[in-house]
């Protein structure tokens, strides 16, 4: 396997391993800070691998996917709120309550996204190109307000968590345990990814996303097809959404920001478009620049704009593919 | 008397004021060529879309192996056994040859809800996909990209994905479109043993192809079959010469 990487492969490795390392020296250099970051990286990574599934490998240009990210969000939030509270979620017509154990959230967050993606999926597939970017911004929309006119939940404001979620056998509060849990996840994340990329059904979303008319004269459906990329791609956004608001230990609104929608697009843009390491180069790139830059200028914002345009311009296949070429098939 | 594989019965298909297709009847039977032929504006690929599912005709029926699949979408009827070849290629460009027709094979075995083992490796897949490959003659080529094949290797591409379907019929719009007299006469050649493992019914621009293919020949104008016969017959018509074939039979 090693013996026969390709570039990619190594360019892969070697950013799973920088990403790795930065933090550990962090933690050697008493630098907890830079642990945070690091942990953004990741969660933002995560987010973006999950839009990279609806954007790379679908073609759908979806500009809600901040709905699912707010919606794992929120999924922490109101199950942390109850517990912190000690109040129950519902209690008719069955009780639930509420918790701090993470993997109940993530549970939690990863079903309900899904659920709103099978939803948001099955009314904007209907429609293609700018319909369907306005379609689900239109969506995106919608949860925003909703979110700011939810008052039991903090409504403008979000909601406050006083301490971070629990995860069995770990000390969560501590940075680089936490740093370590979300690295585990998008790492295991990442590899059932290249395993969906590779597989049966990868190849047919490819070619649906390439030409739907021909996948249909085969015998299968495009939409479908579509809609399930859609589907799991809500899903592991969602999940981000979950340990982002567990990494600031605070949700609202803005989680549901078509702002946020627009930051990740631009995050996959910026590492490669269906490369399956473009959103975690794209996220730790924003990062640094956001730190870098933000802190020299408050206009970092331009910077990141000329970069952008660099690359949509120049390198089609954003960062990784500057650096790799252009993609190959597994056999 | 066997059942034609494939067949129309009065098909009619109207847009406004222009009728696309009028009372289209004709049929497949085992084994053979026929062509469809016609000028421009006769109402050619109007008349393949509603064969294949993509467009539904105003009445009329549209039948393959006997049952009415009028109703089916093109991707049951593709399932049904209708292999489908277009006029302007319809290739995933970015993928490899192998993959495109592992995509047919995927079609036609009928199960893409699989998430993790890589569909280049799965044996059965494969073995479609490189039957088909060898016998349009492209496993030499299997690894490149689409985008990268010359336009008759496209073309050849193009029945090797309807091939790997393992059809009942084939439809093939317009094979020898763009191709070379070279490239036209290895497609005869092929389309000529083709249509032992399958009938074909082929759309065609190329006289001297459909003349040297065709078992029988039935000419669209204006969206209405004037003549079906075997090459002789079709020759020898008078209101055929008349409407179509004017100096060049």
């Amino acid at each position: 396997m090693i013996g026969g990487m390709s570039r990619e492969g190594w360019i892969n490795l070697a950013v799973l391993a920088g990403l790795l390392v930065v933090p550990l020296w962090a933690l050697w250099a008493d630098e907890p800070f830079t642990i945070t970051l690091a942990t953004r990286v990741v969660i933002l990574a995560l987010a973006a691998v999950g839009l990279n599934i609806a954007l790379g490998l679908g073609g759908l240009v979806s500009l809600g996917h901040a709905v699912f990210f707010g919606i794992g969000g929120y999924a922490m939030g109101i199950l942390a709120h109850h517990a912190q509270t000690y109040t129950s979620v519902m209690e008719w017509p069955l009780l639930i309550e509420g918790t701090k154990s993470m993997p109940v959230v993530w549970l939690v967050a990863v079903v309900a996204s899904a659920l709103a993606a099978l939803v948001i999926g099955v009314l904007s597939l209907r429609t293609s190109g700018v319909y369907f970017i306005m379609i689900t911004l239109a969506f995106g929309q919608m949860f925003f307000y909703f979110a700011i006119s939810w008052s039991a939940y903090g409504g403008e404001d979000g909601l406050s968590i006083y301490v971070r979620n629990g995860f069995p056998g770990l000390n969560t509060l501590v940075p680089i345990q936490f740093f370590g849990l979300c690295f585990a996840i998008l790492c295991a994340v990442l590899w059932l990814t290249a395993r969906l990329m590779r597989s049966p059904f990868g190849l047919a979303l490819n070619a649906a996303r390439q030409v739907p008319v021909r996948v249909e004269t085969v015998g299968l459906n495009p939409v479908r097809l579509k809609l399930v990329a859609f589907v799991i791609s809500g899903a592991i956004t969602g999940l981000a959404g979950a340990l982002f608001a567990d990494l600031n230990r605070f949700v609202s609104p803005t989680m549901f920001s078509w702002q946020f929608s627009g930051e990740i697009i631009i995050l996959v843009i910026l590492g490669g478009v269906g490369r399956l390491f473009g959103p975690v180069v794209g996220a730790a790139v924003f990062v640094v620049l956001e730190h870098w830059l933000g802190g020299l200028t408050e206009f970092w914002l331009i910077w990141l704009g000329v970069i952008l345009l660099l690359i949509v311009l120049f390198a089609r296949g954003g960062i990784v593919g500057m650096l790799a070429g252009r993609s190959v098939a597994h056999d | 008397m066997t059942e034609p594989v494939l067949e129309t019965r009065g098909i009619t298909k109207r847009f406004g004021a222009l009728t696309a297709s009028e009372d289209v009847s004709l049929d497949l039977k085992a084994g053979e060529i026929h062509a469809i032929i016609g000028p421009n504006g006769a109402g050619k690929s109007t008349l393949i879309q509603q064969i294949c599912g993509l467009l539904h005709p105003d009445a009329g029926q549209v039948r393959l192996g006997g049952a009415d699949v009028t109703r089916m979408a093109a991707a049951a009827r593709a399932r049904a056994g209708l292999g489908r070849t277009f006029q302007v290629s319809q290739l995933a460009m970015e993928d490899t040859v192998l993959q495109n027709v592992v995509l047919g094979a995927l079609g036609a075995v009928g199960r893409p809800w699989r998430f993790f083992g890589a569909a280049l490796r799965d044996a059965e897949l494969r073995d479609r996909a490189e039957a088909a490959l060898a016998q349009v003659g492209l496993c030499d080529v299997a690894a490149m990209r689409c985008a990268d094949l010359s336009h008759g290797q496209r073309r050849q591409l193009e029945v090797a994905v309807a091939l790997s379907l393992s059809p009942r019929a084939f439809v093939m719009d317009e094979p020898m479109a763009g191709l070379g007299a070279e490239g036209s006469k290895r497609m005869t050649g092929f389309l000529s043993e083709l249509r032992g493992t399958a009938p074909i019914l082929l759309v065609e621009h190329d006289m001297d192809a459909v003349f040297a293919l065709a078992d029988r020949i039935s000419v669209l104008v204006y969206g209405r079959i004037i003549a079906t016969g075997t090459v002789a017959e079709i020759r020898a018509d008078r209101a055929v010469r008349d409407a179509y074939l004017g100096e060049e039979a």
